[in-house]
């Protein structure tokens, strides 16, 4: 059967490029560790400093800015709480958005019971924060903004550039999770004004399990795992080495196509949503249509579940997601959905596609055609579906 | 995550649709929390002749559906009072943790259509 993989957002496969520089690492070729100093030692030492050459490339950092982490989650962990241990006598006033992913979400939660003062900002119905109200509800206690660069369900592109104005101007430290925007839009820390940056090897071709967090020098930040002097005393533990290594290639052949790549997701992506629309009645796109990173679709379709779409999408060889319920694990459809003011029914039957480089016209094609049936046998089932 | 029967179930539900002048309607959930199912039951002679149904849910929710209507056809208003959500469940060799609660309501809807039409035979008689 065919197998079209439309969750790009959740995770990518490994590039055979990536693979193939990762190899020498899981081997005896270049086990060393690269805190030694004889001569497996310095091999890896040189192979880590251009891994985070290259990832600093990619954002417009310098490589001593650049911090390896286990993942974007901790990247997102080490940001908040560091900087509220390191800043907490400056105060305790953290101003982050409802639609961040949970690694910040929960993590402000944390500090929040742990005395922190947090602001969670509300987003329009098109998904977006505004910069006003990043404005009001700074205080003389603000040590720390967090707002996402793009939104990992819809897409959406935050004004980040408008807020690191604001936070610079009243100097506050700037943190943003980039995750979902590093390698598929343009990424540069000093154009945004961010003091904190979190990014993730797995969602641009990488391996698992490594991350990072570029952090400005003079950021006053404290770690929040102890035990080494490794990653500039900022990050303890001895490095990954395979997967910082093919962190910094996938990053690397990231910036290198970033500009085709991203026109070409972007036809296939419109082609997508277009076609959805088109096709098939009372459905909603959700997140801004402008300002929306190419790789993103999210739909809902009304009167119909949204597990039970991925689970007939699935039949039909189609990887998806969705913000329902079924799906979160929890009673709630998804939160960032809730927060732009769409109620619950609609946000159970949404589905999230997000594309990627192996992902052709064909396959868009293929959606689009299998899609409209699906739908129309799963609202046949539905009492909602008569009474509308 | 779910096993072969639900997916059969779910695929091919047994039993779509609504009956016309139907003995008995029961509904359970609602659309906030992902879930509605409303059965629709067809009584002669205190028996269960037919059974239908609608539901918007997830891939439990639809097969707990089809599953309920298939246990419960031919049987007598006294038998159908005993099938239980659990009973249910089992009999699609079991669900998933976390969907027992919310989307095993399928027995729930079934003894709502016979309280209905319990209701509905004392008004008449």
């Amino acid at each position: 059967m065919r197998r079209v993989y439309l969750d790009h957002s959740a995770t990518t496969p490994v590039r055979p490029e990536v693979l193939e520089a990762m190899l020498p690492f899981l081997k005896d070729e270049a086990f060393g560790n690269p805190s030694t100093i004889y001569s497996y030692g310095r091999e890896a030492k040189k192979a880590l400093d251009e891994a985070r050459e290259k990832v600093a490339s990619l954002i417009g950092a310098r490589p001593e800015e650049i911090f390896f982490t286990s993942g974007g989650t901790e990247a997102d962990n080490l940001a908040l709480i560091g900087t509220a241990a390191a800043n907490e006598k400056k105060g305790r006033h953290i101003i982050t958005s409802s639609i961040e992913h949970h690694a910040v979400l929960h993590t402000a939660q944390y500090l929040m019971r742990h005395g922190f003062k947090i602001t969670f900002l509300p987003v329009t119905p098109e998904g977006l924060v505004r910069v006003e109200d990043v404005e009001e509800a700074i205080t003389d206690e603000t040590i720390l903004i967090s707002v996402m660069h793009v939104n990992n369900e819809v897409g959406t592109i935050q004004p980040i550039k408008e807020i690191g104005h604001l936070a610079r101007e009243r100097g506050i430290i700037f943190h943003t999770d980039a995750v979902q925007s590093v390698g598929k839009i343009p990424v540069n820390v000093d154009e945004l004004n961010v003091d904190l940056l979190s990014a993730s090897s797995h969602k641009i071709y990488g391996p698992k399990g490594v991350g990072c967090l570029y952090i400005r020098k003079g950021t006053r930040i404290n770690p929040i795992l102890h035990g080494g002097a490794q990653e500039r005393k900022r990050r303890p533990g001895t490095e990954n080495m395979p997967g910082i290594v093919g962190f910094g290639r996938a990053a690397e052949l990231a910036g290198q196509e970033l500009d085709s790549e991203m026109e070409r997701l972007k036809g296939l992506r419109d082609k997508l949503i277009d076609g959805i629309m088109n096709r098939i009645e009372d459905v909603q796109l959700n997140g801004d249509r402008e300002k929306r990173v190419a790789t993103n679709a999210n739909f809902s379709f009304r009167y119909v579940e949204g597990e039970s779409l991925l689970l007939s999408l699935d039949m039909k060889g189609i990887c998806a997601s969705s913000g329902s319920a079924c799906t979160s694990g929890s009673l709630d459809p998804s939160h960032v959905l809730l927060a732009m003011g769409i109620p619950h029914e609609v946000a159970h039957g949404s589905v999230r596609m997000t594309l990627g480089r192996d992902n052709t016209e064909a396959d868009i094609d293929y959606v689009l055609e299998v899609m409209p049936e699906i739908v129309a046998r799963l609202r046949s089932m539905s009492p909602l579906y008569n009474q509308r | 995550m779910y096993s072969e029967k639900v997916m059969d179930h779910f695929t091919n539900p047994r039993n779509v649709g609504e009956i016309e002048n139907p003995s008995g309607v029961g509904e359970v959930g609602n659309p906030v929390c992902g879930d509605i199912m409303r059965l629709y039951i067809q009584v002669e002679d205190g028996i269960i002749k037919d059974v239908k149904f609608k539901t918007f849910g997830c891939g439990a929710a639809i097969a707990t559906s089809s599953m309920v209507t298939e246990m419960v056809k031919g049987k007598t208003i006294e038998e159908a009072l005993k099938i239980s959500n659990k009973a249910v469940a089992e009999a699609l060799d079991g669900l998933p943790a976390q969907k027992m609660h919310c989307s095993n309501l399928a027995a729930d809807a079934l003894h709502k259509a016979i309280e209905d039409y319990q209701n509905k035979s004392k008004k008449a008689s």
